[in-house]
This record gives C-alpha cells, structure tokens and sequence, in this order.
C-alpha cells in the first residue's frame, strides 16, 4: 500500500497508457510526464507568488493581499485574468521578431531543465547519462533569452538591465558549476538518479545527504548562493531593481509577455532549488530512516517547498547588492572557495572512514572562509565616505 | 546513421541558420541567427548519440560564445537600424566562399569514406570514457588547453585594468 502510493503516478500513468495500441505506449508515456509537469509547475508558481506576497508582507510587517480569496489565495487568478485582458505593447521602433521571441525562449528553456530531475522514486522524465550537464546547458541558454529581451526594446534601461543580467548570470554561472562538481566528484557520476541513489543510505538513521558532510554543506551554501544570483533574485535583482531601473531588461514587457517572464523566473527558482535538493539534499529521500513510509515525491516537492520559503526569506530580509559588490563577490570570494572546496571534496575521498577526515575537512572549509573573509576585509579602509563625480 | 525525418529537420534548422547569419543586415540578428545553427548542430549531435559533445556545445557555444559575440557587436557599434533592405549588398561574395569552402570539405570527407569499411557499429561514448581518455591519453591537450585559458583569463583581466588606470 505504501509502495503504491509512493508509485502512484507512475501507475496512473502505465494505467492511462494502457488503452492505447502498444505502438504508441511509449510515446503517450513521454507525453503524459510532459503534461504533468506542465499542469504542476505553474500551479506551484501560483502558490508561489502568494506565498511571496504574504510572507514579503508579514516581514515588512504589513498583510499581503487578502482580498480576492480567504487570505488572498486567489490572488494568482486575479493576476491571471489582470495579465490575459491587458493591452500588449510594443515600442514602435522595438525589434518585433526578437521581442516576441525572448519570453517564448526563456519558458522553453526553464521548463526543459525539469526533464531531467528525479521528483520521486523512478520519477524521471528522461534517464540522460550526462543529465546534470543538460540541466546546466539549458540554464546557460536563459541567458540568451534575457539579452534579446534586453536589447529588443530599444530602451536604455532595458539594454543596461539586459547587460548587468547577464554579466551577472555568466559569473554565477561558474559559480554554480564549479560548486556542483565537487558532488559529481564523489559521485562518480553525471546521472542524477544515480547521484540520489548515491544519497540513499542511512547510518544510524541518519542520512547520507551531501549537505551533512563539511564539503556538501559549503557546496550547498554557494549553490544557493549562485542560484539566486542566476534567477536574478534578491539580494541580486539589481537587474529587476525596483528603484533604479525601472524594471530592467523587461520594462517594455506588458500583459501576458510579463507574465510570461514572471513565471520563466520563479518555475527558474523551482527548478534549481529540485537541483541544489537533488544534488546536496537527497533529492527524494526521506531525512530519517523511521520516515522512509512518507511517498519519496512528498519529500521532494517538501524540500522544493522549503527552498522557496528560504528564498522568499532572504529576499525580504537582505539588502540588495550593488553591482561591483556582487561581482567582486562572485570571483574574489565565492570562486576561490568553490575551487578549495574540490580540494577538501577531495581529501574527503581519499582520508578513509573515521572521525579524522571529518575534523580535517571542517577544519578546512570554517578556517578557510574566516581567513578568507578577514583578509578580505582588512584591505577595506571604511572611512566616511567620499563621492566621486562625473567630469 | 539514420537518414531520417528528425534530421532532415535539424540539417533545415543548422543550414538556414547558418545561412541567416551570413546574409542578413542587422548584426544581432545574424549573432542570433548563429545561435540557432549552434542549437541545430548541438541536435545533430545529440542524434548520433553523444551525449556529451552535444550538452558541452549548448553549454559552451550558445550559453558562452554566442553571449560573448552579442557583447562585442553592442559594444563596438551603435546598434542604429537603416531602414533598407534585409539581406546585405556582399551576400554573392559570402555565399560563394562558403560553396567553395564547402566543396573542399566535402571532397575530402568523400575521399575517405571509400576506405572505411561497410559495418561500421556505433561506438557507445559514455561521459566516463571521454573522462578517462582525457586523464590517461589526452593529458597533455588537457594541459595545454588549461594553460591557454588561463592566459586568455589574465589577459581579459589586463585590458580591463588598463582602462580603470586611464580614467583615474
């Protein structure tokens, strides 16, 4: 009973395609995965966007929207309906082709990024050998889309918006790579459903996630980090800053386009966030052993859950970063300690098992960061301030 | 190799787009045109079965290089639109260039084709393999390939210093 619910899409789904010829079984199988991730993730962007608005407003200490619904849970429909109805406006001199194809591209893309994540057990869409490699490649192909978003209106704001994206995204690209090759490292693996089978063991109840070890929990941190600097959310939405440039590189978006955009970007956050829980937090695997009856895609969808709220959390609690602030950020600290972090990763694998290579390795990663931090600071003579104007 | 609709497709996708960059007048358009030759021939390559040559040329060539050409096109011209016509006055140049660039190519590729032989199985390229290849046979390449970016990487960082000097 419990394995069937824990498989119940999967049999939903050999149940629906059974009715139809064994010649299309396998084609209607992919079709049937492809809808269902459709039909969740903007539902889940519904309920992300009000979870947003009311837990911004509770930390700003004000309500959120509480009129449309009980506790304004219809709100995403009333936005629906608001994006459908409005007039869709296009700059007269904007590029026509480029402009109507930059949130097509960015949807496209942030949706083919769920194919290759295992939401349960069995629950992949497409097993890829290399699968974490396409996740990245689709991710590299965002940027692509925020670029002719940018530069297709023909507006200042938007091209500086358009640029300051993507400086950032290429940096924390990196970022995200190379924090996330310390995990194929010690998996062996590029597979992601080998990596959570790699992740499902447990010791004394305890779990074999990759975010317990002192590697993982560093690797966690700075894929985090780099995932809210690729979906250009705070406290790294100079790009979209609200203040300074009016809407960045989608100002001139109106109606359903922006709403296009709006959803490219939190199914964007929904997407890494199942990354960073597939790559460090187990994917699908419960955090006790006493907990493995709960269905391996509640979890899932659970820890997706949490992220989200992690983010929302940060958003209203961080102040944003300039942007010579967060690329100086990006190369000078984050990187180094991506690249120490592959070192300890490293002696992690070949100090065998005992309490040493847990004292080394943690050793490594907290002084490291201190000392990094320290003398990072140490050359920041902050003095009153002085304004430098423009001759 | 299967011959069939999927990469009459993909070949249509690479061919017109590589077409497209070269003939048309707006510079973004013909880097944008690239990127969809790029995505085509990443397809391709997925459609004979490496995985990791096709993930690695979406990865590298439209997230990395096709960015990097949009950049250096914005920031060394006014990106102003003329009003005239789409297709550029060299295009009879550029397209008999490519025809002959295309000839020598295909000659050669004929010449030795005659000699492979006639059963020629599939290898099956796994992401470990290429991985041990590069760690055991390629090492050398995968040194001097290292040391080339890391020269191209302080090099970037020289000339943009030496224009934060200029205005002090």
């Amino acid at each position: 009973m419990i394995e069937k619910l824990d498989q119940i899409f999967l049999l939903l789904r050999t149940w629906l395609v059974g009715f139809l010829p064994a010649r299309w079984q396998a084609a209607a199988g992919v079709v049937l995965g492809v809808v269902a991730i459709i039909g969740t993730y903007p539902a889940l962007f519904a309920l992300g966007t009000v979870m947003e608005r009311k837990g911004l407003g509770r930390m700003q200490n004000r309500l959120g929207p509480n009129r449309v619904g009980p506790f304004g849970i219809l709100q995403p429909v009333a936005d629906g309906i608001k994006a459908l109805v409005k007039e869709d406006v296009i700059p007269s001199r904007a590029d026509k082709a480029v402009h109507f194809l930059a949130p097509l591209l960015l949807v496209v893309v942030v949706f083919m990024g769920f194919a290759v994540l295992p939401m349960g057990r069995n629950m992949v869409l497409v097993d890829l050998d290399a699968g974490l490699l396409f996740f990245f490649a689709m991710g590299a192909s965002t940027e692509l889309s925020v670029f002719m978003a940018g530069w297709s209106s023909r507006n200042k704001y938007s091209l500086l918006g358009a640029m300051r994206a993507i400086a950032q995204m290429i940096s924390y690209e990196v970022v995200l790579l190379m924090s996330s090759l310390a995990v194929v490292m010690i998996s062996g693996t590029l597979s992601l459903p080998d990596i959570v089978d790699k992740q499902n063991r447990y010791t004394y109840g305890l779990p074999h996630w990759y975010a317990f070890t002192p590697w993982g929990f560093a690797g966690l941190v700075m894929f985090s980090i780099a995932a809210m600097a690729e979906t250009n959310r705070s406290p790294f939405d100079l790009p979209e800053g609200e203040s300074e440039l009016v809407a960045g590189y989608f100002t001139e978006y109106s109606g359903f386009k922006f709403a296009l955009f709006f959803l490219g970007e939190y199914v964007g956050m929904f997407s890494i966030a199942g990354l960073g829980a597939t790559l460090f937090l187990g994917g699908w695997t419960a955090p006790f052993e006493f907990l493995t009856w709960v269905p391996s895609w509640m979890w899932f969808f659970g820890k997706l859950m949490v992220a989200m709220c992690i983010f929302i959390w940060i958003r209203g609690t961080l102040p944003r970063l300039r942007q010579d602030q967060l690329m100086n950020f990006a190369w000078k600290f984050v990187l180094p300690m991506t690249l120490l972090n592959l070192l300890v990763a490293a002696l992690w694998r070949f100090l065998g098992h005992g309490w040493l290579r847990w004292v080394i390795c943690w050793v490594i990663v907290l002084g490291a960061y201190v000392l990094m931090a320290q003398i990072g600071m140490r050359k920041r003579n902050l003095g009153p301030r002085r304004y430098r104007y423009a001759e | 190799m299967t011959v069939s609709i999927p990469f009459y497709i993909l070949s249509a996708i690479t061919l017109l787009g590589g077409l497209a960059a070269v003939t048309l007048r707006n510079t973004v358009h013909c880097a944008l045109a690239l990127t969809a030759a790029f995505a085509g021939l990443a397809m391709l390559f997925l459609q004979l079965d490496a995985q990791f040559a096709g993930f690695a040329q979406i990865l590298i060539y439209i997230g990395a290089v096709a960015i990097l050409v949009v950049f250096a096109i914005l920031l060394t011209r006014n990106a102003e639109l003329e009003a005239t016509s789409v297709f550029s006055r060299t295009w009879i140049a550029g397209l008999a260039i490519a025809a002959a660039v295309f000839t020598v190519l295909g000659w050669a590729i004929m010449q030795t084709a005659s000699r492979l032989p006639e059963a020629w199985p599939t290898p099956q390229v796994t992401v470990r393999d290429i991985g041990n290849a590069l760690m055991s046979r390629y090492i050398l390449p995968l040194e001097i390939v290292a040391l080339l970016l890391t020269a191209a990487l302080i090099g970037a960082v020289i000339v943009a210093m030496h224009e934060k000097e200029g205005t002090k």
